[in-house]
């Protein structure tokens, strides 16, 4: 890595953290390792054995995915805001979007609500995004509903209503590649190609210019630990943020009740059971602290560090901006 | 038969689809990270050469195809077929028109070439990347010009036309490249 990359790289930490030193949130610095699982399907920790004292065999340790659960469960104590900046790990294969060990920023804001979070994170970026490219020119922030993206982007007027024949048609008026393995019916998977097929790609520019594109409103079925909007039962106060086509945070207006979690968490596990997926150990650590004290009304959010480091650098590959890749750790 | 799940794609794998074989130029995973992962690959089908792109989802198996790149001799050519030669077992490979179609102006007898088999049968050749040539006619050319400025086409012994500096003449053999189809120097 060339010595002028590395020094941008430590400016963009010493600035994010320098955003929230600035606004009273502290960092925290939750274990990495926890002797639960992430229950989410799509999510695949890596493990670890670890010996303990007082048990014969060793134990297998989850590597966390984010440091979600360790802190809700400092924000149920009274941390107040707070924010973790480190390398979290997920099993998946290395692309030029995602290395198997990444460093996440996650943050967390009492009272906030998902508008108010999204408000931050457009700042945040913003601030990175020039510091980064030496110009005054701020992105240009947009947001849209899960539903007016399908409409604005594949021509599919109702999303939460359309049908799986629906999705595949507009794939093929696409010409996306031919999908291999997805069952004709299957409407929910259909609907995430064309979402990341179709839709993604397109996000984040507006009119060639890069640009800040939130989609929030996600359907209900996809709330994750988001809490269903109360003015709408169909859909979840959970965002996304997207530029140049790229991912960069998810983010949502929280759960707050240890029986919501657990059903949450029931109803992965059971998707993963069908799915012929593992089952995970679940945090029974968070959901009894919940139980005690349930989380503060927050919104959190968790934000790729280096997705916006490729991005604010030009990069077209994570790997660019990063000392060592897996492959050569 | 042999499979090959998704997380073993990688460039250059050898697969059947639909009973041709194919080669993968470029494998990338698509992951959204909050949903099921997919693999989106481009390859060539080594039949026709076209480069195709499909998307699978993680998982999915292909069968393995039969495919092998080997050194073999060409031999000659008898109007239906190239013939080729294993120069260790001696075993005798036909190749239909398709697989050396594009490469029959490279050809010279005796000269090694690789040659992919698609469960036995040549279904490309590759020819060595220079061969040594005759050119058996290009204009004469400018008297003088020994600085090679300009060019002109010069057809060669196996009817191969390339451009040729305007100091070479008839009768000379010349070195080409067979993957460019360029004209490299002279042959000493």
């Amino acid at each position: 890595m060339k010595p002028t990359t590395l020094k941008k790289r430590s400016q963009l930490f010493q600035q994010l953290r320098a955003f929230f030193y600035a606004r009273s949130v502290i960092e925290v610095d939750t274990p990495m390792l926890s002797i639960a699982g992430v229950p989410d399907p799509h999510l695949q920790a890596l493990t670890t054995q670890v010996e303990v004292l007082g048990q014969r065999d060793s134990l297998r340790y989850y590597l966390h995915t984010s440091p979600e659960y360790p802190m809700k469960r400092l924000l149920c104590q009274g941390s107040g805001d707070i924010f973790y900046l480190g390398k979290v790990f997920r099993q998946d294969m290395i692309s030029p979007r995602h290395q198997v060990e990444f460093v996440m920023l996650e943050w967390y804001r009492l009272g906030f609500s998902m508008f108010e979070l999204m408000a931050e994170v457009a700042l945040l970026i913003q601030q990175a995004f020039s510091a980064g490219t030496n110009t005054d020119k701020k992105l240009h922030v947009e947001q849209l509903s899960y539903q007016q993206v399908f409409e604005k982007y594949a021509g599919i007027e109702d999303i939460l209503s359309a049908t799986a024949e629906q999705c595949r048609a507009c794939l093929a008026r696409h010409n996306i590649a031919e999908v291999v393995g997805v069952d004709m019916e299957d409407k929910a998977l259909w609907e995430q190609l064309v979402l990341t097929e179709v839709i993604e790609p397109k996000l984040g520019t507006v009119g060639g210019e890069l640009s800040i594109t939130f989609v929030c409103h996600y359907p209900a079925s996809q709330a994750a630990l988001a809490k269903i909007s109360s003015d709408n039962p169909d859909v979840a106060e959970r965002f996304e943020v997207f530029v140049n086509g790229m991912e960069l945070a998810n983010g949502y207006h929280e759960l707050e009740e240890a029986e919501h979690y657990r059903a949450r968490f029931d109803a992965s596990l059971q998707e993963r059971k069908e799915l012929g997926y593992p089952s995970v150990p679940i945090d029974e650590n968070l959901l009894s602290t919940l139980a005690q004290q349930p989380l503060p009304n927050c919104s959190g959010v968790a934000l790729g560090v280096d997705r916006l480091f490729a991005l604010q650098q030009g990069f077209d590959n994570i790997r660019q901006g990063i000392a060592f890749g897996l492959q050569e750790s | 038969m042999a499979t090959y799940s998704t997380n073993e794609f990688k460039n250059g794998l050898k697969f059947l689809m639909d009973g041709q074989p194919c080669s993968i130029v470029e494998t990338t995973s698509v992951s959204p990270g909050k949903g099921q992962a997919f693999n989106r690959v481009r390859y060539r089908n080594l039949m026709t050469g076209r480069v195709l792109e499909k998307t699978f989802k993680s998982g999915e198996k292909v069968e393995a195809a039969d495919v092998v790149d080997t050194d073999l001799q060409y031999l000659y050519a008898d109007g239906d077929f190239w013939h080729f030669m294993d120069t260790e077992t001696f075993d005798q490979y036909q190749a239909m028109e398709a697989a050396v179609a594009d490469v029959t102006k490279w050809l010279i007898e005796q000269d090694m070439c690789t040659v992919t088999l698609f469960n036995g049968q040549p279904i490309s050749v590759t020819p060595p990347k220079q061969i040594t040539l005759e050119i058996t006619d290009t204009d004469p050319g400018l008297k003088g010009d020994t600085a090679g400025t300009g060019g002109k086409p010069a057809t060669l012994s196996t009817g191969a036309v390339v451009q040729v500096p305007l100091f070479v003449q008839i009768g000379e053999k010349v070195i080409v490249n067979t993957e460019k189809g360029e004209y490299i120097s002279r042959a000493k």
